[in-house]
């Protein structure tokens, strides 16, 4: 174990459970301003339709209503959000060939509605239940067009275009290469090539999204609460399309109910509320209700991967050739950022030395696609892992051993993989050990020979056992950059703010963690703001498993700055060279001399502009700084998950026995919110393997519609799980950390199918797409005529 | 209007309502309980759950005016003199909560638990898990939410 010395490492409890647990958090929904009216959007019921008109007559003399727009209506004055809101370096650009037309979707359709739930009109009223009336009295004239339901049809010839200024369906294609991939193909001992097929479900988080905008006439600006993981991009979009200078934007984001992805993006209401506000000189809300997040919040995956593998009578893999298609839905609002992710991840923990791979992103008439906890990653740890265990099995290999076989040993890290990461730099796997982890995953689940062993027993005695593993690594903390400010406060306080959003990571604890360690004083003596744009000046917010590491480092950074003049001051007061100094306990005394120091808040009362201040001469006043962490690329973490699964053979059911996750994502600033975290994902990830679907019916129709319909895991449905954690420092950064937010939802679907699928060994059953449906699992049973005693006749 | 009076965590409350509004927003919005959460709309997520007249219910699926003369209990409601009830003490010590969202009704969903089960000597895990089925949390994965509940059970028998 590592000698935990400060704050840094420690399992402390959080600041921010007080006044949650105490009902006192403040989340969007729960702002009240004065004069404040509601509003409700209008959303279309079909899938594709032109928009000839829409009457608000019978609305407009609903009681309450206060205003009321259309698509048209605001059409050249609210101008759309940028299609593809993420920028791509060149270092990229220069490796792959790709081609990205991503369309940008109207604030409020004016044209054409292009799925269930795409907003073509707003009203305003007095109260949300009023607003919700005369949105019912909203006549639209639609002509309805025929929809594109699926990718095969989107791509065929002949197929409705959903966005005429793109001229196809298809809205982004990228490829990339190592080595020579078709040509090791043809030379592989054996290749197997399957279709793997990851499903549309999302983020889902217990609070839907919100916005509250107040214009003040005054000033001339704008601020706005938005349950969202990203306030930087929306006060940039907000400044950018209703024409005001960002400095006159604040955006916050109070306590923020989950995220997980899905309020990783700017949405249009991000934009419109705000304009209404300025518009009606009323602060005003929307409070997305549960039918509206499932119709139109980012949905995820949809995936369908046909992936070769080629390898040797060992087991050993000589290459990989991958094109996949992701169903986009109508827009696709971060862009490639799944495809790029999924080519960049999909070779996991192995060395293989021939590698191509082709993503397509095709526009259907569905909700949009972003990026949701993982984003690209399950999908391609899906489709190789499910591909390694049929190609193990072919050669009559266990599936865990050819993984051993030909993941990267620890002895060969760094390792180039000879492909750039989305952030344009080749990527380095930093530090770990691929092959601990995976023997560590299986040793907690009673170790192989054992399994096996109960496996065959089980067998003869009509039970259905299986394991399955799955093994990904994950580039965390991408750039561009996070800022983080740092002040020290006239009493004394260390004030850090961060770019990073906090939506339930414990942010507020985290980083006082972080800067506690490194001012070395007590942690009460920090306060740390999150999630609020007046407190940073440039920040980036938090998704892709980024904030411990960008914003960590960028408080490590900025408080050195400040740090310096400090003790420069403290030098000056105390007479003494800086090299004798040191922060001790919210001071700076002398080295070996307890008594002799000043405190933080004597030296800020020395630091202060005007007279008497005691400076040293020709510094500046002021001990503030701000940093932008670019980091250099991203660090690499990693994990094995390993399930053991029983199937019942009369209902199908699947019950997960024993689910283990050995997980590295370095040093762990609290390992207590760390293990929560991943835990949290892993449930996500089972959820995603076995309950969580959106699904569409053939005529482009929606349908899911609420909770009863979209299956959360429940905490009866949650298996016991084991959460091993490896702790391998990362070399990349000054705190020697990874990112953990997504690691947890990557993993549980590869290893739950590939359990499942070993389980149904005997009736050489493959389930190579999610979820795994009992009936599915049932019909195996039945084909093979297998029935258990109780079930029998 | 109707004028509906209640007792809302020990005092006497009185507020015309519509008579379709729900008891969930009229806590919210009348009486500015906004601890009370709403995820779901439709009774299945439980982000919503109060007491009222002691047993747990989802305040999304009571209108205001069926609570006529109820004695409700909200998070709100729990803390005495500042001093966290047991279960919420329990929930910030196995770290039970992340975003916060579903956690009051989680707790009073919780509390809702251990008071059926006060009468019998242990509260199985088993029990816990399935009496907590019309909760949601997204964060947590309930390991440590079925942890406090555990470890709340043995305070709150007393």
């Amino acid at each position: 174990m590592r000698e935990i010395t400060g704050y840094v490492g420690k399992p402390l409890l959080r600041r921010e459970d007080r006044r949650l647990l105490h009902g006192e958090g403040q989340f969007v929904g729960d702002i009240v301003l004065p004069k404040m009216v509601h509003c409700a959007f209008v959303r279309s019921q079909v899938p594709h339709a032109r928009i000839k008109g829409v009457d608000f007559a019978a609305a407009r003399r609903a009681p309450g209503f206060v205003t009321a727009l259309s698509g048209r209506d605001i059409r050249n004055v609210v101008t759309p959000i940028a299609g593809m809101q993420v920028s791509i370096p060149k270092g990229w650009r220069d490796r792959f060939h790709y081609h990205i037309d991503v369309p940008a979707q109207q604030i409020l359709a004016d044209d054409k509605v292009n799925y269930v739930g795409e907003a073509y009109a707003v009203v305003v009223a007095e109260d949300r239940y009023k607003a919700e009336d005369a949105a019912e009295l909203v006549e639209p004239d639609f002509e309805v067009l025929e929809p594109v339901v699926d990718v095969d049809r989107a791509l065929k010839p002949g197929s409705p275009v959903l966005h005429a200024e793109v001229g196809s369906n298809v809205i982004s294609v990228m490829s990339t290469k190592k080595g020579d991939g078709a040509a090791a193909l043809a030379r592989a001992k054996h290749r197997i090539k399957r279709r793997y097929y990851h499903h549309r479900y999302a983020a889902m988080p217990m609070e839907c999204r919100a916005v509250v905008a107040d214009y003040d006439i005054r000033t001339d600006s704008l601020t706005v609460w938005s349950s969202t993981q990203v306030v930087h991009w929306i006060r940039k979009e907000i400044g950018s399309i209703l024409g005001m200078p960002e400095e006159r934007v604040r955006v916050i984001a109070p306590d923020v109910g989950g995220g997980f992805g899905g309020k990783g993006h700017v949405y249009p209401e991000d934009v419109l509320v705000p304009y209404l506000a300025r518009t009606l000189r009323r602060p005003i809300k929307y409070v997305e209700d549960r039918f509206e997040h499932l119709v139109n919040s980012a949905h995820a995956r949809d995936n369908f991967h046909d992936l070769e593998i080629g390898f040797d009578d060992d087991g050993k893999i000589v290459c990989i050739v991958d094109d996949f298609v992701i169903d986009s839905g109508a827009y696709s609002p971060v862009g490639a950022t799944c495809a790029a992710n999924s080519i960049a991840h999909l070779l996991g923990p192995y060395d293989i030395q021939n590698y191509e791979a082709k993503g397509t992103l095709v526009a259907t008439n569905k909700t949009s696609n972003a990026p949701y906890r993982g984003a690209g990653r399950p999908e391609a740890a899906f489709a190789m892992e499910r591909a390694i265990d049929i190609a193990a099995n072919s050669i009559g290999l266990d599936p865990i051993l050819m993984r051993l076989r030909n993941m990267v040993p620890p002895e060969r890290l760094p390792f180039s993989v000879g492909l750039p990461y989305r952030d344009g730099v080749p990527i380095t796997y930093d530090s770990g050990d691929y092959p601990q982890a995976l023997r560590r995953a299986v040793e907690e689940l009673g170790g192989l020979e054992n399994f096996r062993r109960r496996q065959a027993e089980g067998l003869a005695a009509g039970r259905y056992l299986g394991i399955g593993v799955g093994c990904y690594v994950e580039g965390t903390g991408v750039g561009p950059f996070e800022g983080a400010s740092v002040r020290l406060d006239p009493s004394g306080k260390i004030m850090v703010a961060v770019g990073a959003n906090n939506h339930g990571q414990g942010h507020e604890t985290v980083f006082a963690q972080v800067a506690a360690d490194v001012w070395n004083v007590p942690i009460d003596q920090v306060v740390v703001t999150t999630a609020d744009t007046a407190a940073v000046p440039m920040g980036y917010g938090t998704i892709a498993s980024r904030s411990t590491v960008t914003a960590g480092s960028a408080v490590v950074h900025a408080s050195a700055k400040v740090k310096d003049k400090v003790l420069a001051i403290a030098a000056n007061m105390l007479e003494t060279p800086t090299a004798d100094l040191e922060f001790r306990d919210g001071a700076v005394g002398v080295k070996g001399v307890p008594d002799l120091k000043v405190t933080l808040k004597e030296i800020w009362w020395a630091s202060r502009p005007g007279w008497d201040h005691k400076r040293p001469p020709d510094m500046e006043a002021g001990l503030e700084a701000n940093h932008y962490y670019e980091p250099p690329t991203v660090t690499w973490s990693y994990a094995t998950n390993a399930a053991i699964v029983e199937l019942d053979p009369d209902t199908g059911r699947v019950t997960v026995e024993k689910f283990v996750a050995v997980h590295d994502a370095g040093i762990l600033v609290n390992p207590l919110l760390a293990d929560g975290q991943v835990r949290g994902g892993l449930v996500q990830g089972i959820g995603a393997a076995l309950y969580e679907e959106i699904a569409y019916d053939e005529n482009g129709q929606i349908l899911m519609g609420t909770l009863a319909d979209y299956l959360l895991p429940t905490a009866d449905d949650t298996p016991p799980i084991t959460v091993i954690h490896q702790e391998i420092p990362s070399p990349s950064n000054p705190l020697g950390v990874k990112g953990l937010g997504e690691g947890g939802a990557i993993a549980p679907p590869c290893a739950i199918t590939n359990a499942v699928s070993d389980a149904l060994r005997p009736f050489k059953a493959e389930f190579n797409a999610t979820p795994v449906r009992w009936e599915q699992v049932r019909k195996v049973f039945a084909e093979a005529g297998v029935s258990t005693p109780r079930g029998r006749g | 209007m109707p004028t509906v009076t209640m007792t809302v965590n020990g005092k006497k409350m009185s507020a015309e309502c519509e008579n379709r509004t729900l008891l969930v927003q009229f806590l919210r919005e009348k009486q500015g309980l906004t601890g009370t959460h709403v995820g779901c709309d439709t009774t299945q997520c439980g982000a919503c759950v109060v007491h009222i007249d002691g047993l747990p219910v989802k305040s999304c699926t009571t209108l205001a005016v069926q609570n006529e003369g109820a004695k409700i209990v909200t998070i709100e409601g729990l803390a005495k003199d500042g001093k966290l009830h047991p279960m919420q003490e329990m929930f910030r010590e196995h770290h039970a909560l992340q975003c916060g969202f579903c956690t009051p009704g989680m707790v009073m969903a919780a509390i809702g638990i251990v008071d059926r089960h006060k009468g019998e000597p242990t509260l199985a895990e088993k029990t816990v898990r399935h009496e907590l089925e019309g909760n949601f949390c997204r964060c947590t994965g309930y390991h440590n939410i079925v942890k406090a509940i555990m470890a709340a059970f043995p305070l709150m028998k007393g």
